[in-house]
């Protein structure tokens, strides 16, 4: 049997057109909405069963690994990327942190009613080659419609299932003493990027959001043959704030290099004019890695091949210490403490 | 970074550090105060202390504009913000100054307060000139630095005709701070407080100039070495006093030399004096109330203070009774000296101000300093 008319009466209007109510209810208009907008992105077999769930093919042998992530940026465009590719990155990444190969992504939208359709459509084909990029497909989703004011334009919570690679066991609970800490390049490129954009600093040049998916780095690292004990990407918060739930999770202290910590003139320069320290400023496209102290020149030599990670740095080491504190020796010469984030990151005064 | 780089490098740390071993003379000690909460965070984050010798002691000052910021005065930030429905626009490290009733503009903002961050006083214009149906308050803080900025932002707005923007202003001055220290009976009578100088303000200095610590050198014999910043500055700054106090000279030097002259910023001086005159008193958090240490709107722009605007009545509120930050601000007490240090007091749950601002003391030997505790 052949459809024998069109579906729907006239297009979706994506130049001009705007999310409204009736784009979530359910009806029509949402099943237009997902296969004139998100399936003709996002398309895929998975996708193209149209029923509820998407029905995957068994994994081979491994544990699963299973990681969700929300994303609530703002501005929703920003140099180096937006919410759309971030979604994606942020998600692969999680799963890639946990020694997981990622292979299959779920994105839930809450959209505002307003949203400008055209907006949305620049969003979703950032998603979606973001995940043709990393080879991820996005198997299913949900979309949601909210009232003007009750939403900020778009939020997209995305689900990736990775499987972990026999071998290969990390968790922040398995930095030892003696241990070294890389990480794979500059420190914190997106924040400053979200920054900049978000309060119109104006910098003469942009400093770009380093947003990316890692698991191609970390299967670099893996077949470097190196003994990594721990991954963790440091988002919010910034490598302090990582390294202090890794160093309590492993019940050990840390001492950092300040001058081995990679940082970007320009972003240590908007930091400097705002009053913020790098080491608390979010990336979305770096990791850590804490591994044995012996193959760490042959981690760095791995990372450093890799295009994610040519600024790779060896930025300190593991030690014992009943206080769990990371501690840095600074360019100057003294000691101080690298504390969790306490609230938001505010600029100073004077 | 071109031109800060220079000033936070370790050899050239290591040489001052060098330097001021062989001039300290071990028979005695040097306790100096940094006035500024910018020297305060500097030393702990960069670990100037641990370049000095044991017989080389810095003392936090008040100078953080956050930590001497009364209840009294956030309350009625606050209350504008949640009774009077303005908008009220302030520098971010006002946000988490604890208040009455257990708020701080964070939560009342959090409370449905139209509450927001700017990083200048242009800003807060630009948002009542983008929002006529709103009034627009401007909650200025801090000490001379912040204080020709907020005299631009009267100025523009009277020039702009908006007759929906004011300024909360609760502007203080250093020299003040500086003599209510001085005056203090554990300096002057008790010598509990033992201080042998002062490094002087750096950002405020580029405004007032050196000429107004003169009197504190002349009339208190302290000698005073206006600083920089940066952590080498401060590292110079000590060497200098260690110099005057081992020859008995009670001077004003300049270490600050590339941004500070005797006089100032002349035409900044004039704009404050234009746009402000001296509150007959003030009330400062650690310091009581201090008289003429503060900054009001003068009545030819009586149209854009929110004070008189809105008809805000101050009603003073005491601390907790445990925290110690006006001992601290005094340089009486250490931050480890407060029973409420680190156990109920810590910067996610401020209950003084000291432990709100990176600058405060408390905060930054917290953040920074913590591991020499245990």
């Amino acid at each position: 049997m052949t459809d024998s008319r069109k579906p729907y009466i006239r297009p979706l209007d994506i130049k001009h057109g705007h999310v409204d109510m009736a784009h979530g209810s359910g009806g029509r208009a949402m099943a237009q909405l997902i296969e004139e907008l998100f399936a003709k992105y996002l398309g895929n077999e998975y996708l193209a069963q149209g029923d509820d769930g998407a029905l995957l093919p068994a994994t081979e042998k491994g544990k699963l690994v299973m990681a969700t992530d929300c994303h609530v940026v703002s501005p929703l465009f920003f140099p180096g990327g937006d919410i759309g590719c971030l979604s994606v990155h942020g998600t692969i990444n999680d799963v890639a942190m946990m020694g997981a190969q990622p292979l299959w992504l779920a994105a839930g939208f809450i959209l505002e009613e307003g949203f400008k359709l055209a907006d949305l459509a620049r969003i979703v084909q950032s998603m979606a080659s973001a995940a043709k990029e990393a080879g991820v497909p996005i198997v299913t989703g949900d979309t949601k419609v909210v009232e003007r004011g009750k939403g900020d334009g778009v939020f997209i919570t995305t689900t990736g299932v990775g499987v972990v690679a026999p071998g290969m066991e990390l968790s922040g609970n398995k930095a030892r003493p003696g241990d070294v800490i890389l990480v794979s390049g500059t420190l914190g490129d997106h924040g400053m990027a979200i920054m900049a954009e978000r309060e119109s600093l104006g910098f003469d040049s942009p400093i770009v959001s380093d947003t990316a998916a890692l698991h191609g780095l970390i299967a670099a690292m893996r077949a470097s043959g190196a003994e990594i004990h721990v991954l963790r990407d440091p988002t919010r918060g910034g490598l302090a704030t990582t390294l202090n739930e890794i160093a309590k999770q492993s019940g050990v202290g840390m001492m950092l290099q300040e001058k081995a910590l990679p940082v970007h003139p320009a972003v240590n320069a908007a930091c400097e004019f705002l009053g913020l320290d790098p080491l608390y400023v979010a990336n979305e496209g770096k990791l850590v890695a804490i591994c044995a102290e012996n193959d760490a020149e042959k981690l760095l030599a791995a990372m450093q091949a890799h295009p994610l990670g040519v600024n790779a740095a060896i930025v300190g080491r593991v030690h014992e210490d009943a206080h769990h504190f990371v501690q840095m020796t600074t360019g100057f010469g003294g000691k101080r403490i690298v504390d969790w984030l306490s609230g938001e990151q505010l600029p100073r005064i004077c | 970074m071109k031109y800060i780089d220079e000033f936070r490098d370790g050899d050239v740390a290591r040489g001052i550090a060098g330097a001021i071993a062989r001039e300290a003379n071990p028979a005695r000690s040097y306790h100096f105060m940094e006035f500024c909460g910018g020297h305060t965070h500097a030393i702990s984050r960069y670990g100037v202390s641990d370049l000095l010798p044991a017989n080389v002691k810095m003392i936090h000052g008040p100078g953080c504009p956050v930590c001497v910021l009364p209840i009294g005065r956030v309350d009625q930030a606050i209350r504008l913000a949640l009774e009077q429905g303005v908008t009220l626009c302030t520098y971010g490290d006002c946000l988490r100054v604890p208040a009455s009733d257990g708020l701080s503009l964070m939560k009342a903002k959090a409370r449905g307060g139209d509450i927001r961050m700017v990083y200048s006083s242009a800003d807060a214009v630009a948002l009542a000139q983008k929002h006529p149906e709103k009034q627009v308050v401007f909650f200025a803080i801090g000490f001379e630095t912040t204080t020709p900025p907020t005299a631009v932002a009267i100025k523009q707005a009277a020039a702009l005709g908006l007759k929906n923007f004011s300024v909360l202003c609760c502007h203080v001055l250093t020299p003040s701070a500086i003599s209510s220290i001085l005056e203090s009976p554990e300096v002057r009578q008790w010598g509990t407080v033992p201080l042998d100088g002062f490094i002087g303000p750096a950002h405020v200095s580029t405004i007032i100039g050196s000429r107004p610590y003169e009197f504190f050198a002349e009339e208190y014999r302290k000698p005073v070495v206006i600083a920089g910043f940066e952590p080498l500055d401060v590292m110079q700054a000590i060497r200098m006093l260690i110099r005057q106090v081992n020859e008995g000279r009670a001077e004003v030097e300049n270490e600050f030399s590339r941004a500070v002259d005797r006089e100032g910023n002349l035409k900044a001086q004039n704009l404050v004096a234009e746009v402000f005159e001296m509150r007959k008193q003030f009330e400062w958090r650690g310091l009581n109330v201090l008289p003429y240490s503060a900054l009001r709107i003068r009545s030819q722009f009586a149209e854009f203070d929110a004070e008189k605007r809105f008809s805000l009545a101050y009603k003073p509120v005491a601390d907790h009774k445990a925290c110690e930050c006006g001992a601290i601000l005094r340089g009486v007490k250490k931050p480890q000296d407060c029973k409420l240090f680190g156990t109920v007091c810590t910067p996610e749950n401020a209950i003084g101000s000291c432990m709100v601002s990176s600058e405060g003391a408390c905060a930054a030997h917290y953040t920074y300093g913590r591991y020499k505790d245990v």
